[in-house]
């Protein structure tokens, strides 16, 4: 009998410490099979955020190195500038790519640091309890904001490929989601591209994903992939946003 | 013919796969089994009917899921 599907590699035996529905996994278990698809897993380093993907050096079977909050972009430069045959991918969510890293990202596009950035929108700060983000939608619950995002007060969500594209420095830009099965594929195909980006030295990429956090929006995980798909995807427009391959020569 | 084996211990009783995912339908929540971390882990109802697809796989969390043939 031949085994088709399984944990690959790409990511360690350690079981991962998500709550029961949480999109980070799905999006780890890609970039592990990536990792030995492209056959780049022994020259990857990750770059895991400040978040409930804190751990996520204890998951990928790459190297990996745990900067301050924020500040992957900074550090996937720093690395890939000083060892370019290493691929470096900057994994980070909401609150740390576009709240208190929101500086590192825009400059890391504007120079078009050829680095690969997944970055997870679950629209929250899941690892601190709930709050609201600048991603959280507007009339969105949290824990700080109980009745609901209210624009005037808490001002508007940030749409990071909307954003990035205004920029020239990014060479591919796509927002996917892990809702369903055919998001989930589409997605894999996103970062497969932006991974073999990188090993071409395009530049600058990221891959948006909408992503569950059944704990933080107070939901069941089925309700979760329900509200991911009708509800965070109709403000978040799914696509690509830049592809600089298609552009003429 | 293909076969799905649930990892009752890594299987975090989401729900995901069971829910509009399988082509087939045969995947539910164990009504009367936990694991050690008190999930309901996933099950398969009618192993004959499974198509290899790996759809069940693609959406866990986990995973969980390995899927033969
Ligand atoms: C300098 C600093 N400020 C604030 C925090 C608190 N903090 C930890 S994780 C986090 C945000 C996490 O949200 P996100 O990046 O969206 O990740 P998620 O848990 O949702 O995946 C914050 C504000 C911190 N650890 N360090
Ligand atoms: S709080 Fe949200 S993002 Fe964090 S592990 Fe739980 S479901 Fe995932
Ligand atoms: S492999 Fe496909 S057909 Fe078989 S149980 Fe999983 S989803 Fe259903
Ligand atoms: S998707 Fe994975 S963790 Fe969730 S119930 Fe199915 S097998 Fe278990
Ligand atoms: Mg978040």
């Amino acid at each position: 009998m031949k085994k088709l599907f399984s944990r690959p590699e790409g990511l360690t035996d350690t079981l991962m410490r998500y709550c029961p529905g949480c999109g980070h996994g799905i999006v780890h278990r890609i970039i592990g099979e990536l990792l030995i698809e492209l056959g780049i897993r022994e020259r990857t380093v990750g770059i895991a955020p400040v978040g409930c993907s804190v751990f996520a050096d204890e998951y990928f079977n790459c190297d990996m190195i745990q900067p301050p909050h924020g500040r992957g972009p900074a550090v996937s430069a720093g690395i890939k500038r000083a060892r370019p045959e290493c691929i470096v991918f900057s994994y980070q969510g909401d609150g740390d790519l576009g709240s208190i890293g929101t500086a590192a990202i825009i400059h890391a596009a504007a120079r078009s640091e050829n680095i690969t950035v997944v970055f997870i929108n679950n629209a929250i700060f899941g690892m601190t309890g709930g709050q609201m983000a600048p991603t959280t939608l507007p009339g969105m619950k949290s824990t700080t904001s109980p009745k609901g995002r209210d624009v005037r007060k808490h001002g508007y969500p940030m749409k990071v490929c909307e954003m990035l594209a205004s920029l020239d420095g990014p060479y591919y830009l796509e927002r996917c989601a892990v809702d369903t099965v055919k998001n989930v594929v589409k997605t894999k195909k996103a970062l497969k591209i932006v991974f073999q980006n990188q090993i071409d030295d395009k530049g600058f990429c990221l891959i948006e994903i909408l992503s569950m956090c059944p704990t933080g929006w107070g939901q069941t995980p089925v309700q979760a992939k329900k509200w991911t798909g009708e509800v965070m995807s109709a403000y978040y427009s799914l696509g690509v946003y830049r592809d600089r391959s298609k552009e003429a020569k | 013919m293909p076969e799905v084996k649930i990892l009752d211990e890594v299987c975090k009783g989401c729900g995901l796969c069971c829910d509009d995912v399988c082509p087939v339908d045969i995947l539910i929540l164990a009504p009367d089994r936990i694991n050690s971390s008190g999930y309901h882990p996933a099950m398969i109802t009618d192993m004959e009917q499974c198509k290899a697809c790996g759809f069940c796989y693609m959406v866990c969390p986990e995973p969980a899921i390995e899927v033969y043939k």
